[in-house]
């Protein structure tokens, strides 16, 4: 019967890791928007070369009231 | 960014040699042309430097996400907002800065697709300064972290407005600091509840199947020492609200629901406490738990709202943080509460003016809509007052202020004691229940610890005691409000009539009388009806549409859409006259369009409901426009219906007595209020309130800011909810309004199906209070009286609801 008390043990310790999570993601902000992020993971990412090379070019345009 | 040469150049293709039908950035039509670039269509200019922008950015997926999505881009002047390098408003506005990087949150109006996310949060492609940004769909906001070494807040927004996100900065978005942040206490509370709750049952279930007394005292020790440690942080923290809310309202010298649940609370805790260390049973943890969890998730469930729709908009949300101001020859942009009397201030084409003034210049076309309802803006002449909150259309003016922002006609009235405190005119229902329920159970709790006192002793009186208060514990009874309330905000949101809140349904159904404003409420701002007094030929219609297009006056909007069927011809020398009217020449004749004195036609009266406009061609008059308002499509119906109803109707109007005679015939005329200042309408609904009435405010504008605000429901009719309503009880969909009738009978069904539950969870007090007071309370048979009660009330309410709603037939307007 002692195995019950480390199976006690183990459960709580899980139950405590979820309840950890679920403070953790609150405190993220993620109750705060459950729409968009429902959007955002579907952009697909692109290759990194090519927004790199992309930065340079980005770097001039830096004042758009001309 | 360098010099954008404009590679393409506005030209008329004909429509058969067309690539595509519609402008590719905006899915505009070509009504001014078409400019090509990198074989692409674009409607103007704007539109083709935002692909060009895009492209050379590497965000030409912008396009692929969603097609042609993209906002037409407004022109706005050089200077806007060039009041963002102003350091105290640039401070007010931030959410914060350090370290040379700032946070800054905007409310952008346009987002409204997937392409709008993937762009705004690849803002960083466009702009090495800027750190990073992410989007909120569905509030419409984007939060921008940037660098301030590398651009400044000016630019940021610039930035925005240059691809067609124009943030909308106002009065409102000012010292964003001391804005309460998002309550996420409930989430942690709820956390904790659902945690302790799940894990004691589990380790209360061993000991409800222990018929024989299989479990050695060391489990019962260990389990009963969890469930005590599980059970603290719910009593410490998930549980305090209610126990601060109970203490609050007996301090105040009342009773509410909170006090026989703090009681519940605090009987269990206690009692439970004490079985564990003094191992003479194993508590009631797990009643406990669940219900403080059932609370909380009924709180929940009831504190849900529209969060993409602003009910607490009042003039802030609409004035501009700061104007031009001019001292000598300098112009600068100031805060506008540093305004002062006699000061001189610039506006621009569709800017507001923020305080009551003397028009300097010669002329100019304010528009009034937002805060009347009235959509045809009015002329002014120089030297005429202008009251704030206009729009101004058209070019440049000048005028003197009279009067400071927070003292003007219009803002004045937020200086109201209406506005200063919440009213909460009577107990809400709950509570008026709830004081009963309190006195009985207590009553009874204290007769059976009497009885049982003098037949046993202390120790099962006691028991006895704390088994009342605990079994009576009203969970159901606590839980009828949020569901029945909470199921009812969500379908009248299915009809587009948004609450506010839960408890906006029960003001609703005790509402006994209905006060409609006229302008923009009752008639339908965008629709009118043209007529034409007058002969005129094909060539003329098609050269009035040509000329009308180019204006931005709302009646030129309305002609050119009356006349759309026609075609469109080239026109040559485009002038507009502010406050008189446009001319062009069209086939080498010189069209005049606008009013009597300036085409040259005899002035003719108008009402507040018609305008009249005017073409000559050449030196010849043709005739007139007649533009009338439309009422709303079957006011009539409604306002019978409301009668029949046995609700009383009233009429309040800022407009003179002209529809006098029309209005007679839906109203009673004694209840029918011509040319009432917004002060006035405020004070016509508290008198109507002082005679005992419950009253519901169907308004649009901010002149019925007040009464909204004063009547037990203010509701705003929208005909687009997303943007600028005065601050309300509820928004409703100006489409919808024929249905008002049917969602105040609604409601009170909603009364019967809340007094019906009520006496259900009544009924499962009352046995399990047989239960109690004979001493025959177990922690199972608490452990399952609870849920079943609650669950009984919780779907019956649901049910109920969804029955009445698929009964209720609603009229759908097209």
């Amino acid at each position: 019967m002692s195995a019950i008390y480390i199976l006690i043990g183990f459960s709580l310790l899980a139950a405590l890791g979820f309840l950890g999570a679920f403070l953790w993601s609150v405190r993220n902000g993620q109750y705060e928007d459950s729409y968009t992020p429902s959007i955002r993971i579907l952009f697909d990412d692109e290759p990194l070369e090519n927004s790199e090379s992309k930065d340079t070019n980005s770097n001039k345009i830096n004042n758009p009231k001309q | 960014m360098k010099k954008t040469e404009i590679k393409g150049i506005l030209r008329e293709i004909p429509e058969g040699q067309r690539k595509e039908d519609k402008c590719h950035h905006c899915g505009g039509e070509f009504d001014q042309g078409i400019v090509e670039y990198n074989e692409h269509y674009f409607c103007c200019t704007g539109c083709r430097t935002v692909f060009q922008l895009l492209n050379e950015g590497g965000l030409e997926k912008y396009y692929s996400i969603e097609e042609r999505t993209g906002n037409t881009v407004g022109r706005f002047h050089k200077d806007k907002y060039a009041y963002l390098e102003n350091e105290e408003i640039r401070d007010g506005l931030i959410d914060f800065s350090d370290g040379g990087v700032t946070r800054v949150q905007f409310y952008v109006p346009g987002i409204h697709c997937s392409s709008c996310i993937w762009l705004l949060e690849n803002l960083n492609r466009l702009h090495s300064g800027i750190h990073q940004s992410t989007v909120n769909f569905v509030k419409k906001t984007v939060d921008v972290v940037y660098k301030e070494d590398d651009l400044n807040l000016r630019e940021v927004v610039e930035l925005l407005a240059y691809i067609g996100y124009e943030p909308s900065v106002s009065l409102r978005d000012y010292n964003k600091k001391d804005r309460p942040h998002t309550n996420r206490s409930l989430y942690y509370k709820l956390g904790i509840a659902g945690f302790s709750f799940g894990n004691i049952m589990l380790l209360s279930f061993p000991e409800y199947l222990d018929e024989l007394s299989y479990l050695s005292s060391d489990f019962k020790i260990l389990f009963g020492g969890l469930n005590f440690l599980l059970a603290l942080p719910v009593f410490l923290y998930s549980s305090s609200e209610y126990f601060q809310s109970a203490w609050k309202s007996l301090r105040k010298g009342y009773v509410n629901i909170d006090l026989p649940i703090s009681l519940g609370i605090v009987a269990l805790f206690f009692r439970s406490s004490y079985e564990i260390f003094t191992l003479t049973g194993s508590g009631f943890m797990d009643s406990f738990t669940m219900l403080v969890f059932l609370l909380l998730v009924g709180k929940w469930y009831q504190g849900r709202t529209y969060q993409a729709l602003s009910f607490e908009r009042d003039y802030r949300s609409y004035f501009p943080l700061a104007v031009n101001r001019i001292r000598g020859e300098k112009e600068e942009a100031v805060p506008v509460r540093d305004l002062r009397n006699g000061d001189v201030i610039a506006l621009r084409n569709q800017e507001i003016l923020p305080g009551d003034s003397i028009l300097l210049s010669d002329s100019a076309v304010v528009d009034y809509s937002f805060v009347s309802g009235e959509s045809t803006p009015i002329s002014k002449t120089k030297g005429d007052k202008v009251f704030a909150g206009g729009r101004i259309v058209g070019e440049l003016t000048r005028f003197e202020i009279q009067k400071e922002v927070s003292q003007s006609y219009l803002t004045k009235l937020w200086n109201q004691a209406a506005f200063q405190n919440e009213n909460t005119r009577y107990e809400s229902m709950v509570n008026s229940v709830s004081k009963y329920f309190t006195l009985f159970i207590l009553s009874v709790a204290v007769l059976s610890f009497m009885f049982w006192y003098f037949e046993t002793g202390t120790g099962v009186a006691l028991n006895i005691f704390t088994s009342v208060l605990i079994i009576a514990c009203p969970c159901a009874l606590a839980l009828t409000l949020p569901f029945s309330f909470g199921n009812t905000m969500t379908f009248f949101g299915k009809h587009r009539f948004y609450l506010k809140n839960a408890q906006v349904v029960e003001s609703l159904f005790r509402a006994d009388t209905v006060v409609f404003d006229k302008t923009g409420t009752l008639t339908f701002p965008g629709d009118a009806a043209v007529s034409f007094r007058g002969e005129l030929e094909q060539e003329d219609l098609s050269a009035i549409r040509s000329i009308t297009r180019h204006s931005t006056h709302p009646l030129s909007k309305i002609i050119a859409d009356h006349l759309k069927q026609h075609n469109v011809v080239e026109i040559s020398g485009f002038r507009e006259y502010a406050g008189k009217g446009v001319g062009a020449t069209v086939n080498g004749i010189w069209f005049k369009i606008g009013s009597g004195e300036f085409v040259g036609a005899n002035p003719e009266v108008e009402t507040e409901e018609t305008s009249t406009v005017h073409v000559s061609r050449g030196d010849q008059y043709l005739g007139s426009f007649n533009i009338r308002k439309e009422y709303r499509k079957d006011i009539g119906n409604l306002i019978s219906d409301l009668k029949s109803d046995g609700l009383e109707v009233h009429l309040i109007s800022g407009d003179n007595a002209a529809e006098l005679e029309n209005m007679t015939r839906h109203f009673e005329r004694s209840l029918i209020h011509f040319d009432q200042k917004p002060q006035d309408k405020l004070e016509y609904i508290e008198k109507l309130q002082s005679t005992g009435k419950n009253v519901v405010m169907i308004g649009d504008g901010l002149n019925d800011a007040g009464a909204l605000k004063a009547a037990d429901v203010g509701i705003a009719v929208s005909d687009d909810v997303y943007t600028f309503t005065p601050a309300s009880d509820a928004i409703l969909d100006g489409s919808e309004l024929r249905n008002i009738s049917r969602f105040i009978a609604f409601s009170k069904n909603v009364r019967a199906i809340v007094q019906l539950s009520f006496l259900i969870s009544f009924l499962y007090n009352v046995v399990g209070l047989l239960f109690a007071v004979n001493g025959k309370v177990t922690p199972l048979f608490a452990a399952v009286l609870m849920p079943v009660s609650s669950i009984t009330v919780v779907s019956f309410i649901t049910i109920a609801i969804r029955f009445l709603a698929s009964r209720k037939k609603f009229d759908f307007s097209p």
